[in-house]
């Protein structure tokens, strides 16, 4: 059995739900808990809570939050934003995580994904990577799409697998924002190349967006936050949709 | 009902823990021997790698009390595989309470398996309520394949245990926790054994 994922994207700024467009113009979405807690009774398979708060309290509102999205949510969910350590990580899983997902920390020193991976196990880690498409090649950038590195997706979608990720969240900047549908050729290359599970983020917009990503982009999940946030789809619709698709889904 | 968490640094604890307290108990975490032979419902958790795992247990001394315990006893993820005779991640002997060895799933599949699956062919009380079919969140490298003493099975790529029953001794392959209202009834059902 090969079942497709879905998974609402919560962006928290202190320890509130924001969500912009291509990473910019911040609206408030809600309660994190409060929405995680409908997303978990509704459907969704997992949940994604990516920390943008710049604050020097952020670890210890954080590490409360996701205490108490563990208390109330019977679903697996995601931490990211910010993690650069061990230490870190330590402290998520503690309070409940079950995973962590890491960009920058991981592109800056490559290293931190084999530690994370054999002191918490591949299971734990995923390696999210955001890129744009430039004269031929899909660049990695950082700092939610703001900078470019020299490196680019496909080689170093390899490296993160080869250093034990678990799972790849490839989000084309391209796509962000634009409601016009996942990148899916990238995707499929990313899935046809790397043996481990690949989750699709940035465009959705309808329905068809998430059938197509799973087809044509191969994606082993999908991620989206705004047309969820704002019910422009509700989950147990799509998943009846993907269903009448042929795409095994959980119902 | 007096229920404990075994607390040895290789687990998700605090989800299981949540996870009961939803369910209206309350679980006490601990790795102390008297605590755990003395409880009512003892729940194995795991996360992470098999011989390191192993490692922490011994030094505890944990592995040669679990084998002898008499109440019910869950183990969840590597715990379960724990319980298996050896891991073939890690070469690590395992605790010998259920009759196989536990391997790791082959190229032709994505590695780590992580999604919600089935499982069908459900045996024990441990399933009580729980259709045929119904879906769980796996998260695993490796498996323990189908055995006699197999209540449920899976299939990705092949079939496996999805959980496995000997006696007082109940392990899952998937994370009861973590698998929406099927794995509350599912972690409900054991502390009702």
């Amino acid at each position: 059995m090969y079942t497709k994922r879905i998974i609402p994207c919560l962006d928290i700024k202190n320890g509130r739900t924001v969500k912009g467009t291509n990473f910019i113009n911040l609206r408030d979405a809600g309660d994190p808990v409060a929405l995680a807690k409908i997303y978990s009774e509704t459907g969704a398979d997992e949940l994604v809570f990516l920390d943008i708060s710049a604050t020097e309290e952020r670890r210890k509102t954080l590490a409360a939050l996701v205490s108490r999205v563990a208390s109330q949510v019977n679903i697996p969910f995601t931490v990211g934003g910010g993690i650069s350590s061990i230490e870190d990580v330590d402290i998520l899983l503690q309070n409940g995580a079950d995973k962590v997902s890491i960009n920058s920390s991981a592109v800056k020193r490559p290293e931190l994904i084999n530690e994370l991976a054999s002191k918490f196990g591949s299971q734990c880690v995923v390696v999210a990577i955001d890129a744009t498409y430039i004269d031929g090649e899909w660049i990695v950038h950082l700092v939610g799409g703001k900078v470019p590195t020299k490196r680019t997706l496909f080689d170093w979608a390899k490296e993160v697998a080869a250093r034990g990720a678990g799972e790849i969240l490839f989000t084309s900047m391209d796509n962000d924002g634009t409601k016009d549908g996942f990148a899916n050729e990238a995707l499929a290359r990313l899935s046809n190349e790397l043996s481990i599970s690949i989750i699709a983020s940035g465009g959705a917009g309808t329905m068809q967006h998430f059938a197509d990503t799973f087809t044509h982009g191969k994606a082993d999940a999908a991620l989206a936050a705004s047309v969820f946030h704002f019910k422009e789809i509700e989950i147990p619709v799509l998943k009846q949709y993907l269903k009448t698709q042929n795409i095994q889904v959980r119902i | 009902m007096n229920i404990v968490i075994i607390n040895y640094g290789a687990g998700n604890i605090q989800s299981i823990k949540f996870a009961i307290e939803r369910l209206g108990y309350s679980a006490k975490l601990s790795n102390d021997p008297e605590e755990i032979r003395t409880a009512d419902k003892v729940i194995f958790p795991g996360v992470g790698e098999a011989s390191s795992a192993m490692q922490k247990l011994k030094e505890s001394k944990l592995d040669q009390l679990i084998p002898t315990l008499t109440q019910p006893v869950l183990g969840i993820c590597l715990g379960m595989q724990l319980m298996c005779n050896r891991s073939e991640e890690g070469l690590t002997k395992g605790l010998g309470i259920f009759d196989v060895d536990v391997v790791r799933f082959r190229e032709s599949v994505k590695v780590p398996q992580i999604q919600w699956n089935t499982i069908t062919k459900l045996k024990t009380a441990l399933f009580k309520d729980i259709s045929e079919g119904e879906f769980i969140y796996m998260v695993h490298s490796y498996y323990a394949p189908v055995t006699d003493q197999t209540i449920a099975m899976s299939t990705y790529g092949e079939p496996y245990s999805a959980a496995i029953g000997n006696a007082n001794f109940y392990g899952t392959q998937f994370h009861p926790e973590k698998s929406s209202q099927v794995g509350a009834q599912i972690l409900s059902n054991f502390l009702e054994l």
